[in-house]
């Protein structure tokens, strides 16, 4: 039993082009997943599709379940809005690559964190601030009433980056839906928010399906990966299978790349290295 | 030890009515030793590549020029300047006009910079011709690029592009803004592939702003960490990078997400 099933899912535009097609994979409960490809392969549509966001005009084929043990087994695609709106935040929910985006200018954080707090948990008044606070502890953002008056431009993108994960933690998702987190943030934040991300997905047992472009990244917080060109699975298997013996063409390509890059910072010397 | 072609020396820069950006900041730039400078978002990298760039002044210290300041009011220096010190962007989408040519692209330089003024009128568009092609050989584009318009082209290939347009008035120094992070990593090995084939062949310096260290280990002999706008460290990238004095550069080091180790 597979919290989320992928099973020959397709995705294809309004004027008729495939974008996604025949894609297959498995997600268990408790474990993590990584969606490898690079610009154009299909990766957040795959994301979108899971959580029936796809943008007007496409379709989807196929098909996608969540199998969440005490809710049942529900099949996404076809799916009603109503439907989805009572799995989104609760059984699935999403950080997006960009938080300025996923966040409301014009709302102070507190409030965007208390929406869904309130929408799942049913919380008001002082308790709804109190969990505020909890969930912002959480992400260790320091001075956690601060960021709650604050507006988004207010705070930093790393900042921002654990505010959006605040909110897609607050409904205790069982799949947490991981888009290129981190690709908008400096190194030494990045560094933090995966170590963060890696925290909290253990904490919780949550699934986690990381969705990324950069192998280096991809391969130190999940398990398994599954390499996507132009919308199809080239490979697919263990992290250290994949990244030490790519057997498709292009996942050796992409791999060789990766290895190229890595072999620069190697030949700086020991010294920091271990 | 020759003289630097481009130094900044004790170089200050604040935006008006607002805090200093840049704070004493010295680095010379001398023939074969491009230096990459890294730091975070805000750290003051791209304001820095601006002053050597000469799109700004600074607001303290100088930069300069084969030894002179650095005088946008000069026009006659300044016009050997842009000769000599070329730029590439880091969106290969926005920094090519979409209704030009390659050809028209590549050859603005030689046009503004007035490097085909000693030619008689019709000979000038044969050897602008010539120029391009070369350009466009040089960065591995084909022939018929010439004719052809930038939303014809992948990310990959508009960078090669730009660099054309770079290297067509055959400057000493490219100076480069984060000019392999707008693409993917196997578009962007081949990209660094070729700024490295440009450094050997033409002698052509390459001084870049990037936060990707695997990057600038590859491309540049020299490195300068900013850290809020001062310069932390600086010095050979092996010993900088390889092993770094200052806590931030550690920090930096240490945050590269790594492929994990081959079984040996």
């Amino acid at each position: 039993m597979s919290l989320l099933e992928v099973a020959g899912l397709g995705v294809r535009s309004a004027d008729g082009r495939d974008l996604i097609s025949d894609l297959s994979f498995t997600v268990d409960a408790g474990t993590r997943f990584g969606l490898i490809g690079e610009s154009g392969s299909g990766k957040s549509l795959t994301a979108l599709a899971i959580m029936g966001l796809l943008p007007p005009g496409m379709t989807a084929s196929g098909s996608v379940t969540l199998d969440v043990p005490g809710r049942g087994r529900t099949e996404i695609v076809g799916a009603g809005e109503r439907l989805l709106n009572r799995l989104r935040g609760r059984t699935t929910s999403v950080v997006f690559q960009e938080p300025l985006t996923a966040l409301d200018p014009l709302m102070r954080i507190g409030h965007q964190v208390a929406e869904p707090l309130r929408r799942a948990q049913g919380l008001r008044g002082r308790a709804l601030k109190t969990a505020v606070t909890a969930a912002l502890e959480e992400v260790r953002l320091a001075e956690p009433d601060r960021i709650a008056r604050a507006y988004p431009h207010e705070i930093s993108g790393g900042q921002r980056q654990r505010v959006a994960i605040a909110m897609a933690l607050a409904c205790r998702p069982a799949l947490l839906i991981a888009d290129e987190p981190t690709t908008a943030l400096d190194v030494t934040v990045q560094a933090e928010i995966l170590a963060l991300l890696d925290g909290l997905v253990s904490a919780h047992s949550m699934a986690l399906l990381f969705i990324g472009h950069d192998l280096a990244v991809v391969s130190g917080i999940t398990d398994h990966v599954l390499i996507l060109k132009d919308g199809k699975a080239v490979e697919s298997g263990a992290v250290l299978d994949v990244v030490n013996a790519p057997r498709h063409p292009y996942a050796r390509e992409l791999v060789g790349s990766a290895r190229e890059l890595d072999a620069a910072l190697d030949r700086l010397g020991e010294g920091e290295r271990s | 030890m020759s003289r630097p072609i481009i130094e900044a020396r004790e170089v200050g820069f604040a935006y008006r009515r607002a805090p200093a950006v840049l704070t004493d900041v010295s680095i010379e730039i001398t023939q074969g030793r491009g230096v990459a400078l890294v730091g975070e978002s805000g750290a003051g990298k791209t304001t820095l590549l601006r002053l050597l760039l000469g799109l700004a002044t600074p607001t303290t210290g100088r930069i300069l020029f084969d030894g002179d300041t650095l005088a946008p009011g000069d026009r006659r220096r300044m016009r050997s300047f842009r000769r000599d010190v070329q730029t590439v962007f880091q969106d290969p989408y926005s920094s090519l006009d979409p209704r030009q040519s390659v050809a028209r692209i590549v050859s603005e330089p030689l046009r503004s910079l007035g490097l085909l003024r000693d030619l008689p009128r019709p000979e000038r568009r044969a050897a602008a011709g010539e120029r391009v092609a070369a350009a466009l050989h040089a960065v591995g584009l084909p022939e018929d690029a010439a004719g052809r318009y930038p939303h014809e082209f992948s990310g990959g290939q508009r960078q090669r592009v730009a660099i054309a347009r770079a290297i067509v008035s055959e400057p000493r120094v490219l100076l480069a803004d984060e000019p392999v992070s707008a693409l993917d990593v196997s578009t962007r090995v081949r990209i660094v592939d070729l700024l490295a084939e440009l450094r050997e062949t033409r002698g052509l310096t390459v001084v870049m702003v990037s936060h990707d260290l695997a990057v600038v280990a590859a491309l540049c002999p020299q490195v300068a960490v900013l850290e809020r706008g001062r310069v932390v460290e600086q010095g050979d990238t092996a010993a900088v990078l390889g092993s770094p004095r200052h806590a931030y550069t550690r920090r930096l080091v240490r945050s590269v997400p790594r492929l994990p180790a081959r079984p040996a």
